[in-house]
């Protein structure tokens, strides 16, 4: 399959008062096209610092990127200028941010903003972008779009704004959509509308879609391919299968086990996991997850696993996985509770 | 549906006369006037008992009115019409000494950890503050109490001394809810409690809440917006639509055997962390948003974003009524009467 993008050994850092916050720690995955990757971790791994560095939104300082290469295209993007930047986001790179509450600019009309990418990038007459942009919207599933094309966005509700941003972001039709928890700020019925229009867009336009989100169900719903990150690292990644049905790293045991499902009984107590995330201002010499995993040896505070790969699609950063290493059973409401 | 025979009332007594009710609701509403003759109804005619030991969830979607009733319920905001009856006594009429021990067996938990706790007050203080206003201990037994709560909820002595600023945010909920045990509450309504936290600390927190309940034999009122996690953590659930309770009945028996259609498509709607599921199952998709509670749709308010809508629903507001045992709904479609007519 043809890869779209390829994040290398990514180390981005902040620089703050109390020192450098290593947000990010050598992360690395592969985009195929057409695929949805979902990214997920809690608050603070370091996903939307990942998506945002893939973009170049980071303001520098007080972000750095401190090594390694994000290709697209053949071209690096850790390594061009704003002017080459401008050309790739929004007609090859395109992003749907959480909040479509201040993520639309308030004093242009909605068609304003769908057109200014058009005339920008595709170079389109005004009128052209114009007959794109209600194109778009019904698209989109907004109902009649020729009137509301000249509104603002106080005037649509809050589903129909994040159904805007998704016309603006792939009116280009780029190579790339980056959704950072496209839908955590809608209700539930809203958020099944929008899943089911990002799925449908997908099969239609054939973009690859890298979706941030803390939330396992929506992974499960949309995503091909999981990455799951802890404290800046990817600890694993793998088929949707692979990490929902044979999930090898405790932190992903933890994510699945501490959430209740619908569609299970409730005499099984929730097993949270102990403690917080460790502080990136002075990350653990070893595996991050350390400190709260139950399985953790001595060396797991000394040393930072190996990836090693468990088929050629899953791979996993743990110890556990070390042929010395004893064998342990995950817990069974991590495997689905079968 | 036949055999759902429509139980008018009365009934209720019959069926659940054994459970001690600790607090009785009866068609409350809340009103918020916006002026010029505009007045959104957040919270129209809602009726629910409360027994005393359970947890009782409320769900729905934003705007659905589910904290405006929590808020109504613990004084925050005065009713605008309706009965509240806390321990048999209507809590609007409470005065004096009386509504101080109100104030004391009810409390809340907010939603966000970060909002709800004073910057300026150290832990110790903020969680001693309702047993100073109650007089409940002074001097070495206020902070032998102050410590034995942050023990209970898993911190400890050296927490007390210390800034809201320099905890995380599931360290935060556990103080607002050692805050809430201090006055040695019978109910507490825990209003989001969980949502502004991070999935693995959300479990530490409801399992929390639920040993506490188990230790202290509290009564919650638990308002989300999670149906899993309401689910796991309730006895029983109520469904909030625009303003309006449309369906209650115990949580397995709700998400099991569903019988209003906003139900259904709620529960339907909710993601799965299973892929097989999630390729496998029906969804129902509902069209459009929620409409303003300025103006809400006439007859039953979900009619217009419902897929069984009989023309009965735009004309005739649906009764609450108990369809199958211990289970309420407020749907035409449960209502023989009304369906021969339409």
């Amino acid at each position: 399959m043809a890869k779209v993008l390829e994040v290398r050994d990514l180390h981005v850092s902040f620089k703050t008062y109390n020192g450098e916050v290593q947000a990010v720690r050598g992360v690395s995955f592969d985009v195929n096209k057409g695929e949805t990757v979902a990214v997920v971790g809690e608050s603070g791994c370091g996903k939307s610092v990942t998506s945002q560095t893939i973009m170049r939104l980071l303001p520098s300082p007080p972000s750095m990127i401190k090594s390694g290469e994000i290709m697209f295209d053949g071209k690096d993007l850790t390594k061009l200028d704003e002017k080459q930047l401008e050309k790739i986001r929004g007609a090859e790179i395109a992003m749907i941010f959480q909040d479509p509450m201040t993520s639309l600019n308030p004093t242009m009309t909605v068609g304003g903003q769908i057109t200014e990418g058009l005339m920008k990038h595709q170079k389109m007459s005004k009128e052209e972008a114009k007959k794109k942009a209600i194109e778009m919207l019904r698209l989109v599933g907004i109902p009649s779009p020729e009137s509301r094309i000249s509104q603002y966005p106080h005037q649509f509700s809050g589903g129909m704004r994040q159904r805007a941003m998704i016309a603006i972001a792939l009116s280009c039709a780029p190579k790339l959509l980056i959704a950072d928890e496209p839908t955590t700020a809608l209700d539930v019925t809203i958020q099944a509308q929008i899943i089911d229009l990002m799925k449908e867009l997908q099969e239609k336009v054939g973009t690859s879609i890298i979706l941030i989100t803390h939330d396992l169900g929506v992974v499960a719903d949309i995503a091909d391919r999981v990455v799951v990150m802890y404290a800046g690292k990817v600890v694993e990644s793998g088929s949707l299968d692979e990490v929902f049905y044979q999930p090898k790293h405790p932190y992903t045991w933890g994510l699945l086990a501490s959430m209740p499902r619908l569609d299970q009984s409730s005499d099984q107590d929730l097993q949270p996991i102990p403690g917080s995330p460790p502080n990136l201002l002075n990350p653990p010499k070893g595996c991050p997850f350390a400190a709260r995993c139950k399985y953790a040896m001595k060396i797991c505070t000394q040393e930072m696993p190996e990836t090693s790969d468990v088929s050629s699609t899953h791979r996993v950063a743990c110890w556990l996985q070390h042929p010395m290493a004893p064998k342990v059973e995950p817990p069974a409401m991590a495997v689905g509770g079968e | 549906m036949s055999q759902l025979q429509t139980v008018k009332m009365e009934t209720r007594t019959t069926s659940q006369a054994k459970k001690d009710v600790i607090l009785e609701v009866r068609n409350l509403k809340k009103h918020f006037i916006l002026g010029k003759n505009q007045v959104v109804q957040a919270v129209d005619g809602v009726s629910f008992d409360v027994y005393r030991g359970e947890t009782l969830g409320l769900v729905g979607e934003s705007g659905c009115g589910k904290s405006t009733i929590g808020r109504t319920l613990i004084r925050l905001y005065n009713a605008t019409s309706g009965s509240v009856k806390f321990d048999g006594k209507d809590i609007y009429s409470l005065k004096g000494k009386e509504l101080k021990k109100f104030n004391q067996k009810m409390q809340m938990i907010f939603q966000d950890p970060y909002a709800s706790l004073n910057p300026r007050m150290t832990v110790m203080d903020i969680i001693a503050e309702g047993i100073d206003i109650h007089g409940l201990a002074k001097g070495e037994e206020r902070r032998r109490r102050v410590i034995e709560l942050l023990e209970t909820v898993g911190l400890n002595e050296e927490h007390a001394d210390r800034f809201p600023h320099e905890f995380s945010g599931g360290q935060r909920q556990r103080i607002g809810i050692a805050r809430a045990l201090a006055v040695e509450p019978d109910f507490i309504i825990a209003d989001e409690p969980i949502s502004a936290l991070d999935v693995s600390i959300q479990a530490q927190v409801v399992n929390l809440m639920k040993r506490l309940q188990r230790e202290r034999g509290l009564t919650y009122l638990f308002i989300a917006h999670d149906l899993s996690m309401v689910k796991y953590i309730s006895d029983r659930v109520g469904v909030m639509y625009l303003g309006n309770l449309v369906e209650l009945a115990e949580s397995d028996e709700l998400y099991d055997n569903p019988l209003h259609p906003y139900t259904e498509a709620l529960l339907s709607a909710v993601p799965i962390p299973d892929p097989e599921t999630a390729r496998t199952r029906e969804r129902i998709i509902l069209e459009g948003d929620v409409p303003s509670p300025i103006n809400p749709p006439s007859g039953c308010r979900f009619r217009t974003r419902c897929p069984k809508a009989m023309d009965i629903c735009s004309q005739v507001v649906p009764t609450w009524q108990e369809a199958a045992p211990n289970h309420w709904v407020a749907c035409h479609l449960y209502n023989d009467e009304a369906k021969r007519e339409s």
